[in-house]
C-alpha cells in the first residue's frame, strides 16, 4: 500500500497568523454558572463530538498500516544497515580497498584487510563493521568513492546476533541477484547528484 | 409444580446464561472494532478473518492466567467480589422478556424466566446490588486506586439509583404495573403509543442514569485508566478479571433491553417482526454506549455528583409531580 499523502501546508504565515482565541471570563456567581450549564447543555457540543465520529465512521478512511504486511516507504537519506554494491557490468565488487571509510569512522567500529590479488587488484580479504558502535553517521557511505559502501534500506534488524548483518558476505550483494537487475542504486548517503553527470568536465589537454 | 415447569426454567437459564456470557465476548470484539473504525484504526485484524476470534484468544488468556491473590488483600471478600458482579447482572436477567412468547410444538414458551409482578423493581434492586462487586474488590485489594474506585462506585450508582428511581416513576404511574410484560403491552398499538412520546425527560434521564448504572464512559469514573488504573480491577488478573469484564458488558445489555422495553415498545404485538424490532433497538442502545465512548470525554466525580443532585434528579420529580397532575385532570 504506498500512496503519498500531500499535507497541507500549516505553516505559520501573514495570513494565517495565530490569534489569541476568546475566552469567557469564569463565572464566579450561581447564577452565572447556572446560566453557563444551561448555554452549554443545549449548545448541542455533545451531538457535534458525536457526529464527528460518526462521519469518521461511515467515511472509514482507514489509516492504519498492518506493518508486516505493509509497509510504508522510507526515505531515501535514510541510515539503516549498510550495503556493499558491485560493479553493474562486471559484477566485481566497488570496494577498491582505500581504506578511507575505516579512517573517517568517528566511532572506530570498521575493519578491513586486503591484499593484492593475481591480477594486480587490490582486493577486499575481510571486511567488518561492529554494529555494537556503529552510530550509523553516514561518514562512511559519504566519503566512499565508488560508491561501494551504501547506507541500505534494512532497517528490520532483529536476529540473535548483530554480528549477522555485518558479515561481509550478509552486507555484499550476492551475484544472481546483481545479474537478475535486482542491486538498486541508493539514492541515499554518499550517492550521484542528479545531473551529475551534466557537470562533469573534460581534463583539459594542457595539464 | 409440575416437571416440565422446572425443566424449562433451567432450560431458559442455562441458554440465557450461554448466550449473553459469548454475547459479552461478542460485545468486547464490537467494542474494540466500532472504536477502531470512529477513530480511523482498523482494530483486531490478526486472529481469525477480520480478527472475529480475537474473542477466543481473549478467552483462552483469561482462562489460562494466573489466578493472583495479592498478599494483604482480604481473601474471601477478594476472591468472592468478582463473582457478584457477575451473579447479579444474570440475575437481573430473570425479569426481563428477551423475546415474545412462541409456540414450539404445541408447547407455548414464555422467553422469560420469572414473569413476576414487581419485574422492574426486582431487575433494578439486582442490578443495584451489583454495586458490591465494586465496592467490596476495591476495598479488600489493599490498593489505593481500588480503594479510591470503591468509593466512587458506592457515590455514583447509589445516586444514580435515585435517578433511575424516580424517572421510571412517572411511565409505572401511567401502566400501572411494574410488571415488564406487562409495561411492553401497554405499548402494543404501534410507534405512536411507545412511552417515549410521552415521557421523554423520563426515557432521557433513565438513559443517562444507564450509563453511570454500567459505568460506562461518560461516567466511567469507577475504572478511569488515567487517574486510577483499573480502579477495582487493578488487582484482578485471569478470570476474576473477567468475570468483573463479562458483568459490566451483560450489565449493557440488560439495560438495554430495559430501556427498549420501557421506553420503545419492547417487542410490539409479540410477531416475529416485533421481536426483530427489539433486537434493532437494544443494538442501538448498545451501539450507543460504544459511539460515546468514542465521541464524550469522561466527567469529573463532583461534576457528576452535582449533575445527578442539582439538575437530574429535580427534573425527574418535577417530571413525576407533572405526570401525577396531568393524570388527576
Amino acid at each position: 500500500m504506498h500512496h503519498e499523502e500531500t499535507f497541507t501546508d500549516r505553516n505559520v504565515s501573514e495570513q494565517s497568523a495565530y490569534y489569541y482565541v476568546d475566552i469567557e471570563s469564569y463565572p464566579t456567581t450561581g447564577w452565572d454558572k447556572f446560566k453557563q450549564v444551561v448555554k452549554r447543555t443545549f449548545s448541542g457540543e455533545l451531538f457535534v463530538g458525536l457526529w464527528v465520529v460518526m462521519r469518521e465512521m461511515i467515511k472509514f478512511d482507514i489509516h492504519t498500516v498492518q506493518y508486516p504486511l505493509e509497509k510504508l516507504p522510507i526515505g531515501p537519506r535514510y541510515r539503516a544497515v549498510h550495503k556493499l554494491l558491485r560493479l553493474w557490468e562486471s559484477g566485481y565488487e566497488r570496494c577498491i580497498g582505500c581504506g578511507l571509510c575505516e579512517k573517517i569512522c568517528i566511532s572506530d567500529c570498521i575493519r578491513m584487510d586486503t591484499k593484492i590479488d593475481e591480477n594486480s587488484r587490490k582486493e577486499v580479504t575481510e571486511y567488518s563493521i561492529n554494529l555494537g558502535r556503529c552510530i550509523f553517521c553516514g561518514y562512511c557511505a559519504e566519503v566512499c568513492p565508488e560508491l561501494a559502501i551504501v547506507h541500505g534500506d534494512r532497517y528490520e534488524n532483529g536476529s540473535e546476533q548483530r554480528a549477522h548483518f555485518v558479515i561481509k558476505d550478509d552486507m555484499l550483494t550476492p551475484l544472481d541477484m546483481l545479474k537478475a537487475g535486482q542491486q538498486s542504486e541508493y539514492p541515499g548517503f554518499g550517492a550521484i547528484i542528479p545531473g551529475s553527470d551534466a557537470a562533469v568536465k573534460k581534463t583539459p589537454l594542457a595539464y | 409444580m409440575d416437571i416440565a415447569f422446572i425443566i424449562e426454567t433451567i432450560v431458559k437459564i442455562v441458554v440465557i446464561l450461554l448466550i449473553f456470557s459469548a454475547l459479552a465476548g461478542f460485545g468486547t470484539y464490537f467494542e474494540r472494532k466500532v472504536l477502531a473504525f470512529m477513530q480511523r484504526r482498523l482494530g483486531p485484524m490478526h486472529v481469525g478473518p477480520y480478527g472475529l476470534l480475537q474473542i477466543a484468544a481473549d478467552g483462552i488468556k483469561l482462562f489460562t492466567k494466573e489466578d493472583i491473590i495479592p498478599q494483604n488483600v482480604v481473601k474471601p471478600i477478594f476472591k468472592i467480589a468478582p463473582v457478584i458482579t457477575a451473579a447479579t447482572a444474570f440475575m437481573a436477567a430473570a425479569a426481563i422478556p428477551f423475546w415474545p412468547q412462541f409456540t414450539v410444538m404445541g408447547y407455548t414458551v414464555h422467553p422469560i424466566v420469572a414473569d413476576i409482578n414487581v419485574g422492574i423493581l426486582y431487575v433494578l434492586g439486582v442490578m443495584a446490588i451489583g454495586l458490591y462487586g465494586p465496592l467490596l474488590g476495591g476495598m479488600a485489594s489493599a490498593n489505593k486506586w481500588s480503594l479510591i474506585s470503591a468509593a466512587r462506585s458506592a457515590a455514583i450508582f447509589i445516586s444514580y439509583e435515585v435517578i433511575t428511581g424516580l424517572s421510571l416513576l412517572a411511565p409505572l404511574m401511567m401502566v400501572g404495573s411494574l410488571s415488564l410484560i406487562d409495561i411492553n403491552n401497554y405499548q402494543t398499538g404501534g410507534i405512536g403509543h411507545w412511552i417515549v412520546w410521552s415521557q421523554p425527560v423520563a426515557f432521557i434521564l433513565f438513559w443517562i442514569a444507564a450509563f453511570a448504572e454500567t459505568g460506562r464512559t461518560p461516567f466511567h469514573l469507577v475504572a478511569n485508566d488515567h487517574e486510577i488504573i483499573d480502579g477495582f480491577g487493578t488487582e484482578y488478573s485471569g478470570m476474576r478479571w473477567g468475570l468483573f469484564f463479562i458483568g459490566e458488558y451483560a450489565n449493557m445489555f440488560f439495560i438495554s433491553f430495559v430501556i427498549s422495553i420501557i421506553f420503545l415498545g419492547g417487542f410490539g404485538d409479540g410477531t416475529i417482526a416485533g421481536a426483530i424490532q427489539l433486537i434493532l433497538k437494544v443494538a442501538f442502545f448498545f451501539f450507543f454506549f460504544l459511539w460515546t465512548r468514542a465521541a464524550w470525554p469522561d466527567v469529573r466525580p463532583d461534576q457528576l455528583m452535582w449533575l445527578c443532585w442539582k439538575v437530574l434528579m429535580p427534573i425527574a420529580v418535577l417530571n413525576v409531580v407533572v405526570t401525577g397532575i396531568v393524570m388527576m385532570f
